[in-house]
């Protein structure tokens, strides 16, 4: 747009209308071309997210189940009515808003540590962390989540044996068999898997301090403390701000571990989970509907907010330079 | 030159790196060593290496589980990847290249497709498919995965084609090559390692994918291999399937490290350069 504009404007006077009308005819071919080889792959991402959440939408305004088709049966807002007079759905919003701030603390916490010890790293090491670092990013979220459940499951688990010095914990402690310990694995397992992802991120912003910065407060006698929090941290809020509303969106989705570990049993089912469970579970697409849409709404809630109250530039890295 | 001191911290920090890196994957590697006797040991080794499992999901009770299972996920993933890679490839490079309206609303389509909840997606999806006989079929399952692998392949693309020099084909041509020529021995060696990149980032997408693969299938005619575990536990014939399951997680994690292995580089900057640039 801004080109068209441009070259419009840069030299009006010059231009004899002749030519004006050939560059235009250039902006046209280019334009066309542009979404010539956009537009496919921009009307697939349309066909397989918009249509359904519209169809969903349309679903959710009905009283409907697989198992009885012929009783569809319009009831407005009625579904949704039902999903939030349910206790069960605001005990699971808790429990996706826990595991929501909870893992995206610790992932920033523990990928800000891991982004430091790749960015000062030796040269010797730096591809050996690196690749270490990739191989929770590309492991299967499910293969994690079996790979903790085993370590701590009581029949064929180790770290029961293990930390049984620990109080409370013995052989017979059963790690999936109430809330606060079950949740705390599921826990795990996410914050292994995707702390790799936000320390990448968080090492490109890392990368973009400029290390005069940080070596000016080292003479000026900063302790590496101080040259972190007041020098290094500030100068790379942007992508510190990215990589938490990427994983704080991706995290209130959490469904593989919950599913593995405990199916959502003992307090630990996410909005994800019921909205599975009622629609695809239970075959009742209206209300399981009605929780789809309202998850939805609640993921672009987080984004809307992160981008307009926190003016977080998700698409800034998009734009032409 | 580093001191010995500051040597042993680098060692000990890398060592507590890869711990935290492998240790999982090491622990269900040992798990899947165990033989069915050994499993409740209670121990991190099993007190004899054994292949039982192996054999189980190979030529076992479990093949019929795992082995169409791991066909569908090769099969499914690598075609939702190659569609993804070549549709991104065309839009990454308009645009990188190209000037036309709405080039914003495109990049912001795609971000807005990769936040969006897939559990919202497969509800209408699940109803829609089992009317149009998509429900349990591989296309059933190639479709809603190009909502996962073609908004990060457009992304980390257009980042790539924005840093290629394109003038060296102009150059190309003026030192007398044909266009062919030029696309052939200039374009196509500049954008072949992010296309090749984008491709392994958006295949690990594929793979890893669980929701769509127990929502939209219900038999081993698509079932792809996440979703096979998940019902190890109800159809097979032995009690505890930790066993034959841990092997079969290795099995499908091999691919993965494989790739991590041998191009741990393109990945790093692959994930990083789609993401953030202050």
């Amino acid at each position: 747009m801004s080109t068209t504009v441009d070259s419009s404007t840069r030299a009006p006077g010059t231009q004899a209308p002749k030519a004006k009308r050939q560059i235009s005819d250039r902006v046209r071919a280019e334009r066309k071309l542009g979404w010539l080889l956009a537009g496919p792959a921009f009307i697939i991402m349309l066909l397989v997210t918009l249509y359904p959440i519209v169809q969903a939408l349309y679903d959710s305004l009905f009283s409907f189940r697989l198992t009885a088709p012929g009783d569809k049966e319009f009831v407005f807002l009625g579904n949704y009515a039902t999903v939030f007079s349910d206790s069960l759905f605001w005990q699971n919003l808790g429990v996706t808003l826990l595991i929501t701030v909870v893992t995206v603390l610790v992932e920033l916490v523990l990928g800000l540590a891991l982004a430091l010890v790749m960015h000062s790293a030796i040269k010797a090491t730096r591809g050996l962390l690196r690749t270490a670092i990739l191989v929770p990013y590309g492991i299967i979220t499910v293969v994690s989540a079996f790979a903790w459940f085993y370590a701590f499951d009581i029949t064929t688990g180790y770290v029961n044996n293990w930390f049984d010095w620990v109080p409370g914990i013995g052989p017979d402690f059963n790690w999936f068999a109430s809330q606060g310990p079950a949740l705390t694995i599921i826990m795990a397992s996410e914050i292994w898997k995707t702390t790799p992802f936000i320390s990448l991120l968080l090492l490109s912003g890392l990368a973009q301090v400029p290390g005069e910065l940080s070596e000016a407060a080292r003479v000026d006698g900063a302790s590496a403390w101080q040259r972190l929090t007041k020098v290094i941290l500030p100068n790379m809020k942007a992508a510190i701000m990215v990589a938490v509303v990427f994983r704080a969106l991706d995290a209130f989705r959490i469904f593989d571990n919950i599913f593995i570990m405990t199916q959502g049993q003992y307090g630990t089912e996410a909005l994800s989970l019921l909205a599975y469970r009622t629609s695809i579970g239970r075959l009742e697409i209206g209300l399981g509907s009605a929780i789809s849409v309202i998850l939805f709404l609640c993921v672009m809630l987080i984004a809307f907010t992160a981008i307009k109250v926190f003016k977080v530039d998700l698409a800034g890295s998009g734009k032409g330079r | 030159m580093l001191s010995t001191k500051q040597k042993l911290g680098w060692a000990i920090v890398t060592v507590l790196v890869l711990i935290y890196a492998l240790f999982p994957v090491l622990s269900i590697l040992m798990t899947s060593f165990k033989s069915p006797a050994d499993l409740s040991s209670g121990k991190f080794l099993p007190s004899q290496f054994v292949t039982d499992n192996y054999e189980q999901i190979f030529v076992g009770d479990a093949k019929d589980l795992f082995l169409p299972a791991l066909w569908n996920s090769i099969g499914i993933s690598l075609i939702a990847t190659f569609i993804a890679v070549v549709l991104a490839t065309l839009c990454a490079y308009a645009i990188a290249r190209l000037d036309f309206p709405g080039k914003r609303i495109v990049l912001t389509t795609a971000l807005m497709v990769s936040m969006f909840p897939v559990i919202s997606i497969v509800t209408p999806l699940f109803n829609l498919w089992r009317q149009v006989g998509l429900y349990d079929t591989w296309l059933g399952l190639i479709i809603p995965y190009l909502s996962l692998t073609l908004p990060i392949s457009i992304w980390t693309l257009a980042a790539f084609f924005q840093q290629i020099p394109w003038d060296l084909e102009r150059a190309a041509q003026v030192d007398g090559a044909s266009t062919w020529q030029a696309f052939r021995k200039v374009i196509v060696p500049l954008t072949a390692p992010g296309v090749f990149t984008t491709a392994i980032i958006a295949f690990f997408i594929a793979w890893n994918d669980f929701v769509y693969g127990i929502g939209l299938t219900s038999t081993s005619a698509a079932r792809p291999v996440p979703a096979a575990l998940a019902f190890f536990t109800g159809a097979s014939q032995f009690e505890d399937p930790a066993g034959a399951i841990s092997a079969a997680a290795i099995i499908v994690t091999i691919p993965v490290v494989l790739l991590v292995l041998a191009f741990q580089r393109q990945i790093v900057s692959g994930l990083t350069q789609g993401a953030v640039k202050g």
